[in-house]
């Protein structure tokens, strides 16, 4: 029984990052219907940020996790970046294609970067503890308090967003561009604004992931954006790529599918399953969960 | 007129609906071998989702299309060229990078008759079907007086032949049906005595239905051409017909002039 | 292409290639004695032989299809490790004894058949769901699909030091049938262009057919194709097996060059050049829609790998310079980002190298050149 805990609580803890990540992938997604393949490496620019910063909060005597502050900032910087010079030069001269590949190389070079920059470097680093230790006990099991945070941090992101989305005017903004690029010009809605905006918010997004990820698995590695990015897609697209409340029941499902793949059938296959959820969803419902299917009009 | 009694095309009762709107209702259509008919209405009537349902693009919720007596209904829409139904878009689908000729070349495709092995090893069977192919995509083109562009970029042709060259690479799948969506849209209206795009593209369309003894639904915003070329005429608004008959019966009929110019 | 030239121009390329190829065994025998033969060159052969294979086969799906794979190396892993088994199994069996009996040259082109169509075959199970898809989503099954198959290979349980069952489960470290040693390398360097030859051949045999017409027609569009009575399914999943029967056969080579053989660098994180995306920076740098292209950058590929890996002027370099070529994904990252933003269509284009063609396309070129040039300074002077 305790291990079915452990379990579940382990996949609790996975789904938690899984959902944070997902809801800024699903949220650019949306907007510019491109798989922003170096989301995952946002996230490890969030996290390289608070390795060098959390020092010098603790040394003003700040707790670690306003640090996070730093990161939102580089992130947002690093998102915006990516959009302007690669993502947005290449959307108006090419095709879908090489949106694509674009998109690729740049989670490659971003990488690649960070292992090549001695002070950041191919070896992994370690940061100290960013929350107090402990944590509630499940039959005996302990979900720890980063955990828990986690799950109420991403669940706040997503009504916050949500909300945003839909009544702001910015949200209603960005809601209109992933409709219809032409009608929002010609609403007067400055559509390369909103969609810098929207890198800013998503890869912001990505920093908070950073954040609790780094709460709950302190080492941090220029390769660890890969995978991260790729499940948090796969939870985007189970829970309707595009789509803001899905990508919380979307990345729990995905962590607790990890979680139990590795307790009771081996390490190594858990990738496999996540990947086979990913196919099989793509083909019988490609919609997601929550998601509504929009044909081509011909 | 008809030639003979059972219509190549037609549909009973065809309709469709998107999630609570009925974009086309009870649609019944008759077309006869030979038959130049015509299918009018203001936009967003429903037409071209009609001809979206007559060649397997949309998969109709009620009603069936029934082709030389057989019904295609849930079949693909390469079935549907297969089985004899052609058509044309409304804003030209061309093969962008592929010559004028290969154009015509890809829709022979499902005709032509050699294999893997045929082509890795280059047999003579081979050869003869390529040389065939390459002659008949020729005739084609020459019908429509493109065949010395035949191997120029078809994204290079002016509107006007890109509209022609979808024609011919249609009649290239050997339909017994081509239906044609807005084929005049955006040439030259008639001016002059001259003869325009427009009047060029009637000679065309005649010419293919004397040569090949097809049907040919049109779907046609262009009054003059429509009146002037259609032996028989459909109206349809807001997905119901309402009005079908001879073109001088439906250019008097108040329902359609109402349809046109509003109440 | 009227006939006549057609048959000329074939007649002309099997000439030009057979000289080609006597001229090289020729010459094989002379500088197989030397060193710097046996130890760089021949090697660095082998290695282009199977990049240009590879970059041809992906050049099928991505430039002439139209739709992205990512998960080219699971195929290339399949054709690997096939070739590899099989020709342990063939050793162990007593089949041959040593690697210069020709019943061995028949072994190994079996081996080697077998590999890419082992290859085919789950190129063809992967491709019947996955194109079902387009675009990102395309891109990322494909890629997940590749890592699933690394993933199998990898904790199967006859892949172990010794293979077939011999050794420990789940080691991906390899034991290598055909690993070819520095002289056999030489010895069989006749086989690897052969076999390349080959493969191109077939590949352009496709293109220049029904077939390729027909993926080109589904590339520019999809739904005018299906309505000029093209069955997209089947050609869309007809040509992804195909090209990853290509890819294994370039697996199959690659074994040939290696005496172990590591599921690890087949991974897509891995920064070596068998990693899927290597495969599509040397088609998108060759051009999409040219397998003279693909040819073409996977030699210029290889030698930019092999001089960031090698290259005695690296040292002479700026230490901040250095640490970027202990990446050299890093460098093909930004080659594949400079390419396709200054120049999508790669360096060739679609333009497909020909011989009896050769001075009417140089001439064509320049004209082209010229032409482009008197309309710009037209609109300069006019404006």
């Amino acid at each position: 029984m305790s291990t079915f805990i452990q379990t579940l609580i382990v996949g609790l803890r996975l789904g938690s990052i899984y959902a944070l990540i997902a809801l800024g992938y699903t949220m650019v997604y949306g907007i510019i219907r491109l798989i922003n393949f170096a989301h995952g490496d946002f996230i490890m620019v969030g996290g390289y940020t608070m390795i060098f910063t959390i020092p010098l909060i603790l040394a003003a005597g700040l707790p670690a996790w306003l640090s996070v502050i730093f990161a939102i900032a580089v992130c947002a910087l690093v998102g915006m970046g990516t959009e302007l010079i690669a993502y947005r030069p290449v959307r108006k001269k090419g095709t879908g294609m090489t949106a694509l590949i674009t998109a690729i190389a740049m989670s490659l070079f971003l990488e690649n970067l960070a292992q090549a920059i001695p002070a950041i470097g191919p070896n992994p680093k370690v940061a100290s503890q960013i929350f107090s230790a402990g944590g509630i006990s499940i039959a005996g099991v302990t979900m720890e308090w980063a955990t828990v945070l986690t799950i109420v941090v991403g669940a706040a992101v997503m009504v916050v967003l949500y909300q945003f989305t839909q009544r702001t005017r910015i949200g209603r903004a960005m809601r209109c561009v992933s409709e219809d690029k032409e009608a929002a010009t010609l609403m007067g809605i400055n559509v390369n604004r909103t969609i810098v905006l929207t890198f800013a918010i998503g890869s912001g997004l990505s920093a908070i992931a950073a954040l609790m990820y780094m709460a709950q698995y302190p080492k941090v590695y220029t390769t660890m954006g890969t995978l991260l990015g790729l499940k948090a897609f796969v939870a985007a697209v189970l829970g309707g790529i595009g789509i803001i409340p899905g990508a919380m029941p979307g990345g729990l499902v995905i962590g607790l599918v990890e979680s139990f793949t590795t307790s009771y059938v081996s390490s190594s296959m858990a990738d496999t399953f996540v990947f086979l959820i990913l196919i099989v969803v793509l083909i019988l419902k490609p919609a997601g969960i929550l998601g509504k299917n929009v044909g081509e009009k011909v | 007129m008809p030639e003979t009694k059972t219509p190549v095309l037609e549909t009973r009762k065809l309709g469709i609906t998107f999630g609570g709107l009925k974009a086309v209702q009870d649609f019944n259509i008759q077309i006869y071998q030979g038959e130049l008919m015509g299918l009018i209405g203001p936009n967003g009537a429903g037409k071209t989702t009609v001809f979206n349902m007559l060649t397997g693009v949309y998969v109709p919720t009620e009603g069936t299309v029934i082709l030389n007596g057989v019904p295609l209904n849930g079949r693909k829409t390469h079935q549907f060229v297969e089985a004899g139904v052609a058509r044309t878009f409304q804003n030209i689908r061309l093969f962008k990078e592929m010559s004028v000729i290969d154009n015509v070349k890809a829709a022979f495709t499902k005709d032509v008759k050699y294999n893997m092995l045929d082509a890795t090893f280059r047999t003579p069977n081979f050869w003869k079907a390529e040389r065939e192919m390459t002659k008949k995509a020729l005739e084609l083109l020459t019908i429509f007086h493109l065949e010395d562009k035949a191997e120029l970029l078809s994204a290079n042709l002016p509107y006007g032949q890109q509209r022609k060259l979808e024609i011919a690479r249609a009649l290239a799948t050997n339909m017994k049906v081509l239906l044609l969506d807005e084929p005049a849209a955006g040439m030259n209206e008639q001016e002059t005595d001259d003869p325009t795009e427009t009047a060029e593209l009637l000679e065309c369309i005649n010419t293919i239905r004397d040569r090949f003894g097809i049907a040919i639904l049109l779907i046609e915003h262009d009054m003059s051409l429509v009146m002037n070329v259609c032996e028989r005429i459909l109206v349809i608004d807001y997905g119901q017909t309402i009005a079908a008959g001879l073109p001088e019966e439906i250019a008097q009929n108040p329902k359609v002039i109402a349809a046109y110019l509003g109440e | 292409m009227k006939r006549s030239t057609t048959a000329k121009g074939y007649l002309l390329n099997t000439v030009v290639l057979a000289v080609a190829f006597i001229a090289f065994l020729a010459l094989q025998n002379v500088m197989g004695k030397s060193g710097g033969f046996k130890l760089i060159l021949a090697p660095c052969l082998w290695q282009c032989c199977y990049l240009i294979v590879l970059a041809a086969s992906l050049n099928l799906v991505l430039g002439f299809l139209g739709q992205l794979s990512l998960g080219h190396c699971g195929f290339m892993a399949i054709g690997a490790y096939t070739a590899a088994l099989l020709s342990l199994a063939c050793e162990r069996a007593g089949l041959y004894d040593d690697k210069s009996s020709p019943v061995f040259i028949l072994i190994l082109f079996g081996c080697i058949l077998l590999a890419g169509i082992l290859a085919a075959l789950v190129g063809l199970l992967v491709g019947i769901p996955a194109l079902r898809l387009k675009g990102d989503y395309l891109a990322i099954i494909t890629l997940g699909f590749g890592m699933i198959i690394v993933n199998i290979i990898n904790n199967l349980p006859f892949c172990g030091q010794d293979g077939l069952a011999q050794g420990s489960a789940s080691a991906s470290l390899y034991k290598n049938g055909l690993g070819f040693g520095t002289s056999s390398k030489v010895t069989f360097l006749w086989f690897a262009l052969l076999v390349t030859l080959i493969c191109l051949t077939m590949m352009f045999m496709f293109i220049r057919s029904k077939y390729g017409r027909a993926i080109k027609a589904i590339r520019d569009d999809e739904i005018a194709a299906s309505a000029s009575g093209i069955n997209t399914s089947f050609y869309k999943v007809f040509t992804f097996a195909y090209s990853a029967f290509f890819a294994g056969v370039a697996g199959a080579l690659y074994a040939c060059a290696n005496a172990t053989l590591s599921t690890s660098s087949f991974a897509f994180a891995n920064g070596g050049i068998l990693n899927s995306t290597f495969v599509v920076v040397m088609v998108v740098l060759g051009g999409m829609g040219s397998l003279t292209g693909s040819g073409a950058a996977a030699v210029i590929m290889f030698f930019v790998n092999y001089q960031i890996k090698n290259g005695t002027w690296v040292a002479l370099l700026p230490a901040a310079v250095q640490s970027i070529f202990a990446y050299p994904m890093l460098v093909y990252a930004i080659i594949l980002i400079i390419v396709i933003m200054f120049r999508p269509k790669g360096i060739f284009g679609t333009y497909e190298f020909s011989l009896i063609n050769l001075s009417r396309d140089i001439k064509l070129h320049h004209t082209r050149k010229a032409g482009e040039k008197a309309e710009r300074k037209g609109v300069e002077t006019h404006a």
